[in-house]
Parts: structure tokens; sequence; C-alpha cells
């Protein structure tokens, strides 16, 4: 097989797809922070935390779906940390996201090595199965890529119907954006800055938990140290290329997720010729050209890491 | 719930707030070690007496805060001038790359002249690794908080190729390692039969040239009031984007000799597991010091004691190591709050 005819197998766009689902979640969280005027560096670690509360509640027994809530539950109660830090006290957004990251991770390290003192293995769990959705399955090529996923990536392309939604068509959403451009029109209007921009970083971590919890209940079956491995951090990349859009973050995270699943074909054709570090490089890589060439025409929220005080200016 | 200025700063909060900042990441940690039933006093104690209860203990703790003290002056440096460096992991693998390429025999130099040239290579590597982030900053307007980042992972990698390529050690049975460097190149150790070596002076020399910088140089006023407010500085005709290059290239330097530091006085080779994070923690080290480039030199021996004791107190007690990074993490959140409150009153209405 060569490298042209990779781009017409399916397993090659349901790769796609799945690489991205994770990426979508935490695209769209990071989103909703930073839509509400804050930049929210504790995504890696909030990721890796929601992948092992996920992970640990399913091995005790939980059910699945109770392991998304949990994950979803610990991202959230990180974004109140954060929030609280950087909201109404005003800290440093750069400072206290990388203080996050960086508790979340030693956190979940500390406990994974706390319950499983001696383990050489990491022990497994049954993660969610695909299922087929009827009929749009059949579909050649792209029956496969979007209708035999497992149920978490439906539930990542049901969010981003979700929050544009919430963004662009309910109060709650207008509240989030004229916070993150104008919180002083935002105030003047009634709306509470300080509470709307918490409320948004607690919802957008939640949806971080849960993109990293895909990665131990879905794509593998057991919680490993460094398994977030800078996804986070290409999320972050994905909102600038998605200009704060979650429709064309979509897009991002997909293009993104195509290009992963392509590197590790060709890396297996050329593997013999080229490094396979050159391969694994190449996502990092392509996320900064991304951010080189979006930059130019980038619209950042206007009030994207201000700390806002009422009655000061 | 609101914030206002405090109108006078008394000394006691000035110190008071962040010993309190330190003491409640203790306390937290202790809570989380009473979860394995052991008694966290014992813990607490085989955490000091593994970090400072011997001269050998004490040694190996400032032989760890040596990388500390330069990554710590790194971020120091840019975050003074508002250059958000979260790059220090890479930019040390760019210094202990060229510290490998210039020292194991492609330049056969005596001693006294070699070192200060690996120190100078280190540090070319080190800043023009920063360098990149800073000019898509300046040039382009990228975001450098996200490039820094995501070059972390893209050095690793590059290293990680070099090793198994060009750099590796033909005689290492495939295990991915450089050769070591030649004997001229290594930095002698300090005390004899320990760890301890010349990197260590070298860095507390760097801190007191860096806070020379700071305090007595046009560049280092330049840098605060870039810091400060780009705009306003902008203004004053203070050539903000060569000030950020000029930070770029020392605050990368600084972090490449925490790399040349390591190989050439520590490892004499290069290998993957080079840097457990000394990057991220140079962070926490410059935030504990409040930014300023002494009080770098005293948080990278509070870091490095942390990681030292409970590397033998993990030994002895069984109580995972990890929470010597949530106890780093921990000060470093509660630091910046406890600075905040020295600045501003907090008032529940």
């Amino acid at each position: 097989m060569d490298a042209i005819e990779i781009l017409f197998t399916a397993s090659l766009w349901a790769a796609a797809v799945r690489i991205a689902s994770p990426l979508i979640f935490a695209t769209l969280g990071e989103l909703i922070c930073e839509r509400a005027g804050v930049l929210n560096l504790g995504i890696e670690g909030i990721m890796t935390a929601g992948a092992f509360a996920g992970w640990l509640t399913v091995f005790l027994g939980g059910d699945l779906w109770f392991g998304v809530l949990v994950a979803a539950l610990v991202g959230a109660a990180f974004g109140l940390l954060h929030g609280f830090l950087v909201v109404p006290l005003g800290l440093s957004q750069h400072v206290t996201g990388i203080g996050i990251t960086l508790l979340a991770m030693s956190l979940s390290y500390y406990a994974y090595r706390l319950s499983f003192p001696q383990v050489t293995s990491p022990p497994k769990i049954e993660p969610f199965q695909p299922w087929a959705i009827p009929l749009l399955s059949e579909i050649p090529v792209l029956g496969e890529a979007l209708f035999r996923q497992t149920p978490l990536t439906y539930l990542a392309f049901i969010a981003v119907a979700l929050v544009s939604w919430l963004l662009y068509r309910t109060p709650a959403g207008l509240a989030v954006r004229t916070v993150g451009e104008n919180p002083q029109a935002a105030e003047a209007q009634g709306v509470d800055v300080t509470w709307v921009r918490m409320a948004a970083v607690m919802f957008g971590s939640a949806l971080m938990g849960i993109g990293g919890s895909f990665l131990t209940l879905s794509a593998f079956n057991s919680f490993f140290f460094d398994m977030i491995n800078g996804r986070g951090w290409i999320a972050i990349a994905l909102v600038v290329f998605g200009s704060w859009r979650p429709g064309k973050a979509l897009l991002g995270a997909l293009l993104f997720g195509a290009f992963d699943a392509y590197q590790l074909r060709l890396q297996q054709l050329a593997g013999a010729y080229v490094p396979y570090q050159v391969f694994l490089m190449l996502p990092f890589i392509l996320s900064i050209l991304a951010l080189i060439v979006m930059s130019r025409r980038a619209a950042y929220p206007r009030a994207l890491m201000i700390p806002y005080r009422k009655g000061e200016r | 719930m609101r914030l206002e200025p405090r109108a006078d700063r008394p000394l006691a909060i000035l110190i008071g707030y962040p010993v309190a900042a330190i003491a409640a990441s203790v306390i937290f940690c202790a809570l989380l070690v009473m979860l394995s039933d052991v008694s966290p006093f014992s813990v607490l104690w085989l955490i000091f007496k593994g970090a400072a209860g011997s001269q050998f203990a004490f040694l190996e703790t400032l032989t760890r805060a040596t990388p500390l003290i330069f990554t710590g002056l790194a971020v120091a440096v840019a975050f003074r001038a508002k250059l958000w460096n979260i790059g220090a992991e890479a930019q040390l693998y760019a210094g202990a790359v060229m510290t490998v390429v210039f020292g194991t025999g492609f330049l056969p130099l005596p001693q006294p002249i070699l070192i200060p040239v690996l120190m100078a290579a280190a540090m070319f590597g080190g800043a023009l690794m920063l360098s990149v982030p800073t000019f898509l900053k300046t040039r382009f307007g990228v975001d450098e908080v996200v490039t820094t980042l995501l070059l972390n992972f893209v050095a690793v990698l590059f290293v990680s190729m070099l090793l198994e390529g060009l750099l590796k050690d033909p005689m290492a049975l495939g295990w991915p390692q450089s050769r070591k460097v030649i004997p001229e190149a290594q930095l002698p150790k300090l005390v004899e039969g320990r760890r301890l070596h010349l990197g260590f002076v070298i860095a507390i020399l760097a801190a007191i040239m860096v806070w020379f910088i700071d305090r007595k140089s046009a560049l280092g006023y330049e840098m605060r009031a870039v810091g400060h407010n780009p705009k306003a500085a902008s203004f004053a005709g203070i050539p903000v984007n060569s000030v950020l290059a000029k930070t770029a290239l020392l605050s990368g330097g600084l972090a490449g000799l925490a790399g040349m530091s390591e190989v050439a006085g520590l490892r004499g080779n290069l290998t993957l597991d080079l840097s457990p994070g000394f990057g991220y923690t140079g962070i926490v080290v410059a935030m504990l010091a409040l930014l300023h480039p002494m009080g770098v030199i005293a948080a990278a021996i509070f870091v490095a004691a942390v990681f030292v004791g409970a590397d033998a107190m993990s030994r002895s007690a069984g109580v995972p190591s990890y929470i010597a990074h949530v106890m780093v993490a921990v000060s470093l959140l509660s630091m910046v709050t406890a600075v905040m409150m020295t600045r501003y009153r907090m008032r529940w209405r």
C-alpha cells in the first residue's frame, strides 16, 4: 500500500475520529474558559486527573458512565480551584494554570501509586465498546469513520452542538461572551462577572476531565503515567486555530486527528528510512505552524487574561 | 467578597503570609500521608533527615538544587519581562546536546579552556531554543506560552532521535545514551567522594550575575519596564522587541547551562531521563523566590530538599515519593496567593 492509497482506507478515518475525540472535549473546554476571559493552563493536569479518576471509578466497580461523571466532577473541582484563584483573587492566569497542572498531575500519580503500590503492569478495565448506528454505519468509509465509534465519541459531537447552542443561542452564552469581551459592559447590564467566569471555568474544566477519561475508558483500558502527553497543550493551540468557535474547533480537532492517524500509518510505511521520532514530532510542529498561520487573524476575546475588579478600569 | 489594596504592609504580614503558605502546603501533604496509615510526623522527620540529616544528605540536596537554580533563574528572568517561558525543559536539553557535541572529544582542549567553551556552547543552544518562540511572538504575535510548551515535546523527541542516531554511544548495546564527555570536559567535584560539583558554584555566580543585571544595568531596568507595561515602555522609547529578544537570550542561556551542568558535572553523558522536569520545577522555584535572583538559590535548595528527602522517605516509609511533587505544587499555589494577600486586603460583604 502506498502513501496515497492509505487516504482511501476506512480505518484511517475511523482512527482520525477516535484520535480527535479527546481533543474535541478538551478544546471545547478550553474554548469556554477563554471565551469568558480566563486562560486555563491547568488543562494538561485536569485531563490527567479526569483520566485517572474515571478509570479508578470503573476499576472499583463503578459503571462506565458513572466513571465519566466522576471525571467531569473532578475536572470541575480543579476548575473551581483555578477559577477561585484567578477570578476573585485575580492571580496570574499563567502561573496558576501551571500550578493547577502540576497539582492535578502529582495528585493523580500519588493516588495511583498509593492505590497500586506494587503493580508492574497497569491493571485493566472493560472499556466502552463501539456502537454501530443502524443503517448509517453501512455507508462506505464514512459509515465506519463516523458511525462505528464508542459512545463517548458521539458524546463529543453532541457536546460541540450543545456548546454552540449554549454560547450563541442562550442568555447564559451571551453572558459568557460579554464577560470575555467587555466585563464592564456585562456588569452594567447586571451580569455578575465573577460568577459567570467561575461557572464557565468549572464547566470547561469538566469537559477537559471527560476528555481525559476518554483515554482510559474508551481509547485504552488502563491508566499510565504521561498518558495525556501534551494533548492539553495541543487543545490550547486548537482553540486559537479554531478562532474561539466550537464548529471551527471541531474541524481543527478532526484535521489534527486525520493528520495524526496518517503519520502513524506513514511511520509503518517509511519507518525504515526516517527515524520514528520525526513522525512523533509532526503533531507538535503542525500545531506550532497552525498557530503561526492563524495568529495573524486571531481575534482573541478582548478581556482574555485581564482580571476584573468591580469599579476598576 | 472584594479586594482592596493595603495602605501599609507591616513586616509581620510580609514575612508571616509566605511562611503560612509553606506551612499550609506541609499540612496539606501531612493530611495526604495519613491516607496511607503512616504517621505524618515520622514522614516529615524522614524527609528532613533524608534532605539534611547528614553531610551526604545535605550535599545531595545541593547537587539536586544546582539545575533548579539555573532553570529557576531562567524562568525568573523571563517572567520579570512577562516573557512566559514555559520551555526551560527544552532549553535544558538543547544545552545538554551542545555539551555532548563539543565535549566528547571533538574539541581536544585543556580543562580551563574547554569548560568555558562548553558553557558558551550550552548557553548558545538554550538561547537559540527560546529565540524561536520569542521571534514568533514579536514578529507574528504567536503566544509564546503554547509554543514553548509544545517545543518541550519536540526537543525531547529530537534528543531521542539523536541518541539513537548521530550521538549514539556505539558501546552502549542499544541503550539510547550518548558517549561520555572527555575528562577535560568534566566539572570537578567540590568534595572528595561526593557528587556535588563545580556546577553549584557556577549556579551561585549566575544568580549574582542576574541580580547585577537586574539591579545595576540599563537592560535590567528595561526588562522590568517591559514586564510592567509594554505599551508605556514603548512610549518611553524602550525598544520592546529588542529587550524581549535579549531577555530570551539570557533566559534560554541560563536554562542551557542547567543541561551543561548536569551532563558535565553529574551524569557524564546524555540520556532521555537527564531532566525529571527541572524545566517545569524551575517555574515553581522562580515563583517561590518572588522572581528575585538571590531568592532563587534559597527556593531551589528548599524544593531540592523536598525531592531528595521524599526519595529517602519513600524508600524507608513506603509513602509514594510523588508526595514531593504534590507539596511543591501546593506551595506554588499557596505562595502566589500569600503574596497577593500581602498587597490586598479581603473584604467580606
